[in-house]
Order: structure tokens, then C-alpha cells, then sequence
């Protein structure tokens, strides 16, 4: 990873960064879990679930931040959930306006977003600490991540579950598709082969760390 | 962590109060101006779906009329805010390039296996006959419940047969979905076998929709038929 000369732009790289990688909400943080296992049936649908869950993280970090010195400890909670509720409300129009056939694929989730533990545990633990423009790109950061992670169980789970990707079919209609990957079950089992794949990989770093310092 | 952490705060019921007041008022604005703005796309894509729905169930229509069946047995139009009277059925005309009546397509409604199962048929009122039908909204098993969209034997069902009994009530034989193989009369649904709850929804949605519509369509037929 190049390292950006100023100060700032390397804090700030490290925000983004956080989200991404080292904090993956879905692959390191396992949070989030209802809309990514229920809306991850194709990569369209997860494309929009990430978007439409990255505006709501912006957004409501940037005023949750702009705000903080303003808002009382006591009713903080309920100010972020006022503020989040809002920004749900906006993307649930505009989603509305874009597409109602996506509308209807996502369904109550889009409205759940209110809930997601990663907004409400952003404005939390970042944005009600850091200034705004810190706090939008740690959001920004964790909502790419969260896209990504959407993105990689919707892919996989569209081409075993229907053979195609992005609604363009890849297979050919010879192709025999693994119909329970597009079920609830098959996100559990995408999700676990991640998780997996990840923790694997992490072990065999750690070994390779441990075998280098025995060397050395 | 800053000094003030430390000290005890307290924070006056007042000041809570305007901050909370305060943020109300900003996240209202941002509402109210999110739903003005995406007001007329929202209403233009609702219509579009509707037109796209029933266009596809009646081919031949180029323009649609919505209506509602009043339970006095009269018919009237569906003003612009597009809410239809309590007790009413609301229904669509399809008309054709030269303005006769195409068909009619109606919603109906009935569980399948995972949920309900919504579906917008098509009927035609010339030859008395359910000429097609479109799922509006399902949840049902992709792969299994969804057959019902692709499955030759079960589509060749279509037409079926709606004739109103001669007292103007009911349909003169009620449509029923039946064992895969087994259909014999205009009036069956040859079910999917392997899918058979969802192909009896249909049925049944079909059959619930047209019982208590078509009987109130039939004596105005004449009124439909004349576009504007």
C-alpha cells in the first residue's frame, strides 16, 4: 500500500481504508447480517442495497458530525435514529423514483436500513467524535466495504443460483442452475465459504509470520 | 478523551429540548423536500408498471381506461387520484387502435405456497373467455412455484372459460385448478405437477377475481364499449 506524503491525506486514507479492509463490516465485523443474507440474490440487487446503505452511512455520519457538539449525551440515540430514519426515508423515495421493479426486489429491507447496526454503530463510535469530513470518509469507506461484501456474496450467489450476472445470462439455457443458492440457505453457505476462505488466509499469514521470525 | 468527559454534566431539560426540536425541523425539511421532488417520477413509474402489466395481458390494447365496479352494479371511472369507492373493484379497460373495447384485466389474489400470490388477468368480454394472465407479485420457489410463467401445459389452460350464469350472479362454471393431465373442461387449470399449490393459487385468484367482478361488468358492457 503506497503511503500518501501528507499527514492528512494518510489519516484520511487510513479512514477510508478502515471500512474497507481492516473493519470489513460483513467479512471482519460480521455486521449487518439481515440485508446481507436476504437481499444478496443477484449482484444488481446488492449493488443497490450497498449504494443505497453507503448514501444513508454518508450522509447521516456527515450530520450526526456536523451536529455532535450540539446534540446531549442523554438523547443522542434517538437524535441518530431521527437523523438515519430520515435519510432511509430519502433513499426510499428515490429509489421509488428510479426503478419500482428494484423497489419491490428489495422490499422492506430498504426501509430496515434504519436498523443497520453499521449506521447507527458509525455514528457512535466515529462521527459523533471526529469532524465531518473525517467522519464521511470513515462512512464512505465502511459503506464501499459493505458494497463489496454485498457485492461478493450477490455475484456468487447469481451465477451458481440462475447463471448469469447482472441479469445477463452467461451459461446459455443448457445451464442447470443450483436453485437453492438463490434461497435463504444458499446465502448462509456463500457467506460461510467467505468467511472461511478469509480465515484461511489470515492463518496462513500468521504461520508465515511465525515461521520468518523462528528463521530469522 | 478530553477533560470534560471527566466532569459530571448535567444538561437542562430546555437545552435537550430546543437540540431535539432543532433536528427535528432540519431532518422534516429534508423529508418533505426529498418526496416533492420525487413526487411526479414516483407516480409516473407507478403508472408505467400498471400500463406495462395490463398491455401485456391484453396485446392488442394501445390505450387503458380505469375503472371501478360499484357494488350497485353500475360502473364508473377512476378519477386522477386513482382511489376507488369502498366495496368497489377496480378493473382496466384496454382499448385498441381504433377504439373498441380490446379487453378487460383485473387483479386478483390467493395464497400459494409462500406468500400470496398476485396476478392481473385478462378477459374478454366478446368471447366470454380468460385469455391470459401476468404475476403481479409472488414470493413463491424460484425454479418451482415460478414454472407457472413457463410451463407449456399449464399456459395452454388459456383460454379458459368464463361464461356468467344466466342469472347474472356468478360464472356459470366456476374455474378450478386440476391434477396435472386431468383437464377436460374450457373451465380447468391444468396444474404444474411438482407445483401444484401455486398453480391452484392461480386458479383460485383467477376464479375469486372473476366471480365477483365479471358478474357486475357484464350489464355494463355496453358503457365500457364506448371510449372517452
Amino acid at each position: 500500500m503506497s503511503q500518501p506524503s501528507e499527514k492528512m491525506s494518510a489519516r484520511n486514507w487510513d479512514e477510508f481504508m478502515e471500512g474497507i479492509w481492516r473493519q470489513n463490516p460483513v467479512f471482519v465485523m460480521v455486521l449487518g447480517m439481515c440485508p446481507t443474507l436476504a437481499v444478496t440474490v443477484s449482484g444488481g440487487n446488492a449493488l443497490s442495497m450497498g449504494l443505497a446503505t453507503t448514501f444513508v452511512l454518508v450522509c447521516s455520519c456527515g450530520l450526526v458530525s456536523l451536529l455532535r457538539k450540539l446534540i446531549p449525551k442523554e438523547v443522542r440515540i434517538a437524535t441518530y435514529i431521527v437523523i438515519i430514519a430520515t435519510f432511509v426515508t430519502v433513499v426510499d423515495y428515490v429509489i421509488q423514483a428510479v426503478s419500482l421493479a428494484l423497489y419491490d426486489a428489495l422490499g422492506a429491507f430498504i426501509q430496515l436500513i434504519v436498523v443497520n447496526c453499521i449506521i447507527l454503530g458509525r455514528a457512535e463510535a466515529h462521527a459523533s467524535k471526529n469532524p465531518p469530513l473525517a467522519a464521511m470518509t470513515n462512512a464512505l469507506g465502511m459503506g464501499v466495504g459493505f458494497t463489496i461484501g454485498l457485492l461478493a456474496l450477490g455475484t456468487v450467489r447469481e451465477i451458481l443460483g440462475a447463471g448469469s450476472l447482472f441479469g445477463v445470462s452467461l451459461f446459455g439455457a443448457d445451464f442447470q442452475p443450483w436453485v437453492v443458492m438463490v434461497l435463504p440457505p444458499g446465502g448462509f453457505f456463500v457467506l460461510g465459504a467467505w468467511l472461511l476462505l478469509f480465515a484461511t488466509l489470515e492463518r496462513r499469514k500468521q504461520r508465515k509470520l511465525v515461521e520468518t521470525a523462528q528463521n530469522a | 478523551m478530553n477533560s470534560e468527559a471527566i466532569l459530571p454534566q448535567t444538561t437542562p431539560a430546555a437545552a435537550m429540548i430546543r437540540t431535539l426540536g432543532l433536528i427535528a425541523a432540519i431532518c422534516g425539511l429534508i423529508i418533505v423536500a426529498a418526496y416533492q421532488s420525487t413526487y411526479n417520477a414516483v407516480q409516473e413509474n407507478k403508472r408505467i408498471a400498471v400500463e406495462r402489466a395490463v398491455f401485456k395481458v391484453i396485446p392488442t390494447a394501445g390505450s387503458i381506461v380505469e375503472y371501478a365496479a360499484l357494488p350497485s352494479g353500475e360502473v364508473e371511472k377512476v378519477g386522477a387520484g386513482g382511489s376507488v369507492p369502498a366495496g368497489a373493484l377496480k378493473f382496466y379497460a384496454g382499448f385498441d387502435e381504433s377504439g373498441g373495447l380490446a379487453g378487460i384485466a383485473a387483479e386478483g389474489a390467493a395464497k400459494g405456497y409462500a406468500d400470496n400470490v398476485r396476478i392481473l388477468f385478462a378477459y374478454d368480454p366478446a368471447t366470454s373467455r380468460i385469455t391470459a394472465f401476468s404475476v403481479v407479485a409472488m414470493r413463491e420457489t424460484p425454479g418451482i412455484g415460478d414454472k407457472i410463467l413457463v410451463d407449456k401445459d399449464f399456459l395452454a389452460s388459456f383460454p379458459l372459460d368464463a361464461t356468467i350464469s344466466n342469472d347474472l350472479k356468478a360464472l356459470a362454471n366456476a374455474i378450478v385448478t386440476v391434477k396435472h393431465g386431468t383437464k377436460t373442461k374450457p373451465w380447468e387449470v391444468d396444474a404444474i405437477s411438482g407445483a401444484t399449490i401455486t398453480s391452484r393459487a392461480v386458479g383460485k385468484a383467477i376464479n375469486d377475481a372473476a366471480q365477483a367482478l365479471l358478474p357486475r361488468i357484464a350489464p355494463n358492457l355496453d358503457k365500457l364499449k364506448e371510449k372517452s
